[in-house]
């Protein structure tokens, strides 16, 4: 795969192969308490940067993965990417055409429907009122994709099979399903509208192992029947060095590192992408000392000043507790946010 | 066992796949559900249920099932008021619960006050229902300060009494109204006034959940496929908060049906020409203490028992939707 | 399997002994089994692990050792024992005393095993002063030791503070804390590290390892994550629809699995360094508790079945190193089955 060039963010890898671009994406939410208890209590504004200024690209075809603690933003910034949030600054270009500029409804239709989304909780992503059929149907009669009943039932049939299920599957209704069979039509009512591009929030972290196989290689095979990009949040980097050609870690609201997955997990060169992969239980029972790592994910709402993670960096400077490091490309390709690898103090390892 | 049976009846369906078998696996999945179980357990609801409908039929029927027409004057007899229940010595066999001032036959009374209280009662329900559950919708739904807007109104309307809001409207619309109008539109006055003083309910009821549901991922994923905001709440969200305005629906027919006697007693509701149950109870109330007791104890007990029962339809309705205690 | 069959064959003494458990869930269409006919034991100062997909009954299985199961689960056969003592029928305030006594609890969520209301000095001491004859003030000190110990900075301080005012890991670590406070012989950890996150879960595993070692105390570590079992666990138990699947050393199941079912578990686990493009999987479902496939739960989705999977159940026997409930190992006929 083409390694990105040691160049800066905004050419990184701007090629004309890459489906999404984010530049300097970011989103704040306003978690101050009521204006009436602001003004009596004389309690401040809170504003939680959920996400604080991240660049990445993905190339067609390819999967990134986006992988941190609880709090760390992952799961904000596929909302911000499929339009669920605005971004307070920022864009998000999908096929060189910045959806920020996507006023219009007839403007914004055409991009929906090539870009959709998998969620995390199986029970909650399909209505439970409405049968299969419906929910599968629904993108397709949004977009007036295909007219007629019995075609429309043709296609929704034709979905279910591709990921596995039967036709006939279309006259139930979600809760006859199990939970890796409910993915399992998640990902139907993704592909109705043939998009080329899915965001999946956490697709398998609500499901057993033996399931989460089965979904994982549905995904691939979808990937590469269909020819999907892939946007994927998780939490678990096993599963992550499972899917993904490129990997960037978040801390806090800010992407700390990325590059290939090869690359990450091979040479990581942030502490806390080292820490992660430190955390990752040694299944293999090589007798691999694992090294707990000290300290929580600090209140997003109150971030560390400096870099965000210093409290807990073995490594941490002065400067690393005034100054917001910034991301560097790596010879090796892929950038990094820290002033240790920029001073040269910490070393490949 | 159960299930071997429905696994009999699902092969034995309608061969045509249309409404009709659709209406058909709903019913069955109706039968073979939680509620229809649960119901067949209760003996009180299975009462409360059989006095509910003995109540709304003898309402609806009323014209046909009644053994005399207490509003046609030439079937009322003055020479036959104040007659006892039958069992009461010097009673007239012609009517089961006896007579009142005018002749008029208790029980058919009953049965054309019953007409006007459940459907004055309906109407009101239907009409909060519609108000709550659509203010309720948008307030969850668009939050910021259209929330903020109709979530105070109710906050302020909560702080007054319901019945003292019904009765600000009824005498507000009387005072409007032209006085010859009084006569044609009590109905639709009452309803406003009783259905106006009950949205709040619904409404919070329905923003909570609203609240709830709206960012559960099957509402985001309609919202990314590009379902237009109306769209997403009525098929979306709409559907799966029903269940608690339901159970809200049947208590407040109860509490209708109250605030209409209420007011009727009190003089502001039904006119005296078509008397409600609460009306019947306000003209015996004038005979009590001569010994005529049965011209106002019987709409009394009528009022109690229907009111009794459809609250406790209501609360079995309650205790079924309750997800925490399935 | 008869109770008879275990032997405990003069090494260590068994601390429990769960022999033939059946748990039925009574529902208006009947009654559904959910854990059928499992025993194990667990001996002194070693960890069990208990892995399954949800569903397989691993819950109850801990739920039911330490007497709290939620109605209308109860156990309907079997016997569960407590350095040979049958615990399973005793009453209410028995159990009561045996929890938290002989007994200790980590669950899954550590803020909803803490009461909000009250400090953590308080339902520390108030454990203490439950199971001992410890006075207040020594109560109190015993409390600091404890929080010291699970690694809570600041302890003095922190005693006085009420749970909201931790965060998830420290709240597990007070967890972990309350569930040793009188030095229990046996501890059941129920999913303790699923409710957090990846950094801390290596922080709470460590902790919980090296805490019971110290405390002498044997740990039932249910878990979906074949991960912490393999870091923590002796052995390890497999459960499939309400059954055990294979029990033996951490190391043999997870290397050498017998059972078709803990293979192919195994080789659906992602790992990292090993490139796959596809991952070995097991196809269908793990079965509803209504709808249990007669013979071998698992036979369905096996690759391996043949005709005796389909119509007899098997029972746990010997393969060497593990005992697995499989018919591939089973030579002719059926052998009593024994556990090592």
């Amino acid at each position: 795969m083409a390694e990105p060039a040691a160049t800066t963010p905004a050419t990184a890898v701007a090629n004309g192969t890459d489906l999404v671009e984010v530049r300097g994406l970011a989103k704040y939410f306003d978690v101050s308490p009521p204006l009436l208890n602001r003004v009596l209590q004389g309690e401040p504004r809170l504003i939680l940067k959920a996400v604080d200024g991240i660049d990445f690209v993905i190339p067609k075809g390819k999967t990134f993965s986006l992988v941190g603690e609880s709090g760390c933003g992952k799961s904000t910034v596929a909302r911000l990417v499929v339009g669920l949030f605005k971004p307070t600054r920022g864009h998000i270009r999908f096929d060189g055409v910045d959806m920020a500029g996507l006023t219009k409804r007839e403007e914004i239709e055409p991009v929906r429907k090539r870009l959709q989304m998998i969620f995390q909780d199986p029970y909650a992503s399909l209505n439970p009122r409405w049968r299969i059929g419906d929910i599968i149907a629904e993108p397709i009669r949004a977009h007036r994709l295909i007219e007629g009943k019995a075609d429309i039932l043709a296609r929704v049939g034709e979905l279910l099979t591709h990921v596995g299920l039967s036709p006939v599957d279309a006259e139930k209704f979600p809760h006859e399903f199990s939970g890796g069979q409910r993915q399992r039509i998640s990902i139907a009512r993704a592909l109705a509208s043939q998009p080329e591009f899915l965001v999946c929030d956490e697709p398998t972290s609500a499901l057993d192992v033996s399931v989460q196989a089965q979904i994982l290689n549905l995904m691939k095979q979808l990937q590469r029947e269909f020819g999907l990009t892939y946007l994927f949040i998780s939490h678990d980097l096993a599963v992550v060095y499972h899917i993904s050609d490129y990997l960037g870690v978040m801390y806090l609201g800010r992407l700390v590192e990325w590059g290939t997955g090869r690359r990450v997990f091979g040479q990581p060169r942030h502490p806390y992408t080292r820490m992660l992969l430190d955390a990752i239980p040694d299944l293999e029972m090589t007798g691999r000392r694992r090294i707990p790592v000290a300290g929580e994910v600090p209140n997003p709402i109150n971030p560390p000043t400096g870099c965000h993670f210093h409290p807990r960096c073995p490594f941490a400077e002065d400067r690393c507790r005034r100054e917001a490091p910034k991301s560097l490309p790596l010879p090796e390709g892929g950038e990094v946010a820290c002033h240790a690898v920029e001073e040269g103090r910490l070393e490949a390892g | 066992m159960a299930v071997e049976q429905r696994g009999m009846e699902v092969k034995v369906d309608a061969p045509s796949a249309g409404l009709w078998a659709h209406t058909v696996d709903g019913l069955r999945r109706f039968f073979d559900g939680d509620i229809w179980y649960s119901f067949k357990r209760s003996p009180v609801t299975i009462l409360s249920a059989v006095i509910t409908v003995l109540f709304m039929s003898a309402a609806l029927f009323a014209p046909l099932v009644a053994p005399h027409d207490p509003f046609d004057l030439a079937q009322v007899d003055l020479l036959d008021s104040f007659l006892p229940p039958i069992w009461v010595e010097g009673s007239d066999p012609r009517f089961l619960l006896g007579t009142d001032d005018q002749g008029r036959d208790v029980l058919s009374t009953l049965m054309y006050g019953s007409r006007i209280s459940l459907g004055v009662g309906f109407a009101s329900v239907i009409f909060s229902l519609f108000l709550g559950v659509g203010l309720g919708l948008v307030s969850g739904y668009v939050g910021g300060t259209v929330d903020a807007v109709i979530m105070r109104i109710a906050d302020v309307q909560l702080s007054f009494p319901a019945i003292l809001i019904a009765l600000l409207i009824d005498g507000v619309a009387r005072g409007v109204l032209p006085r010859d109008l009084h006569g044609e539109i009590w109905f639709y006055v009452l309803v406003f006034a009783i259905g106006f003083s009950g949205w709040v309910q619904y409404a919070r009821t329905v923003r909570g959940s609203t609240l709830v549901e709206k960012n559960k991922e099957y509402v985001q994923a309609a919202r990314i496929i590009g379902i237009r905001p109306a769209l997403i709440m009525l098929r979306h969200v709409l559907p799966n908060v029903m269940g608690p305005v339901l159970v809200i629906a049947t208590i407040h027919l109860a509490i209708a049906i109250i605030t209409e006697a209420t007011l009727s007693f009190l003089g502001v509701g039904v006119p005296l020409t078509s008397p409600s149950l609460g009306t019947l109870v306000r003209v015996g109330q004038d005979f009590l203490f001569s010994g005529e007791w049965w011209i106002t104890v019987f709409p009394g007990i009528a009022l109690a028992v229907l009111v009794l029962a459809v609250n406790l339809l209501g609360d079995w309705l309650r205790d079924v939707l309750n997800p925490k205690l399935r | 399997m008869s109770a008879g069959a275990m032997s405990d064959g003069g090494k260590k003494r068994p601390l429990l002994q769960v022999e033939d458990l059946r748990i039925e869930i009574p529902n208006r269409r009947g009654t559904l089994i959910a854990v059928d006919g499992v025993s194990f034991q667990i001996d002194e100062g070693e960890v069990l692990g208990v892995v399954g997909e949800s569903g397989a009954g691993k819950s109850l299985t801990g739920s039911a050792v330490i007497g709290l199961l939620e109605p209308p689960c109860h156990v309907a056969g079997g016997q569960i024992l407590l350095e040979g003592r049958r615990i399973d029928s005793l009453p209410y305030e028995e159990m009561r005393r045996i929890r938290g006594r002989e007994i200790g609890m980590v669950f899954q969520d550590p803020l909803t095993s803490l009461n909000p209301l009250y400090t953590i000095g308080r339902q520390l001491g108030e454990t203490i002063r439950t199971h001992t004859d410890m006075g207040e003030s020594a109560a109190r000190r015993r409390s600091i030791e404890l929080l010291q110990e699970v690694g809570i900075p600041a302890a003095e301080r922190r005693i006085d503070q009420y749970p909201h005012e931790f965060s998830g890991g420290m709240r597990q670590r007070v967890v972990i804390a309350l569930a040793l406070a009188v030095n229990p012989r046996l501890v059941i950890a129920d999913e303790p590290t699923t409710a957090l996150d990846v950094s801390i879960q290596a922080q709470i595993i460590a902790l919980l390892k090296k805490l019971c070692r110290e405390h002498g105390a044997a740990v039932m570590l249910i878990t979906h994550d074949m991960g912490v079992i393999a870091e923590t666990a002796d052995r390890v138990a497999v459960m499939y629809a309400g059954r055990i699947a294979e029990i033996g050393p951490v190391a043999e199941v997870i290397r050498n699995a017998r059972h078709p079912y803990t293979h192919g578990l195994m080789g659906s686990i992602p790992l990292v360094g090993h490139d796959v493009t596809r991952l070995a999987q097991i196809d269908g479902a793990m079965p509803r508790l209504n709808a249990i496939p007669q013979g071998c739960a698992f036979n369905p989705r096996c690759t391996k079945a043949f005709d005796l999977c389909r119509q007899e159940r098997p029972e746990l026997v010997s393969t060497g190193a593990t005992h697995a409930a499989c018919w591939l190992y089973d030579e002719g006929g059926r052998r009593d089955g024994t556990h090592g």
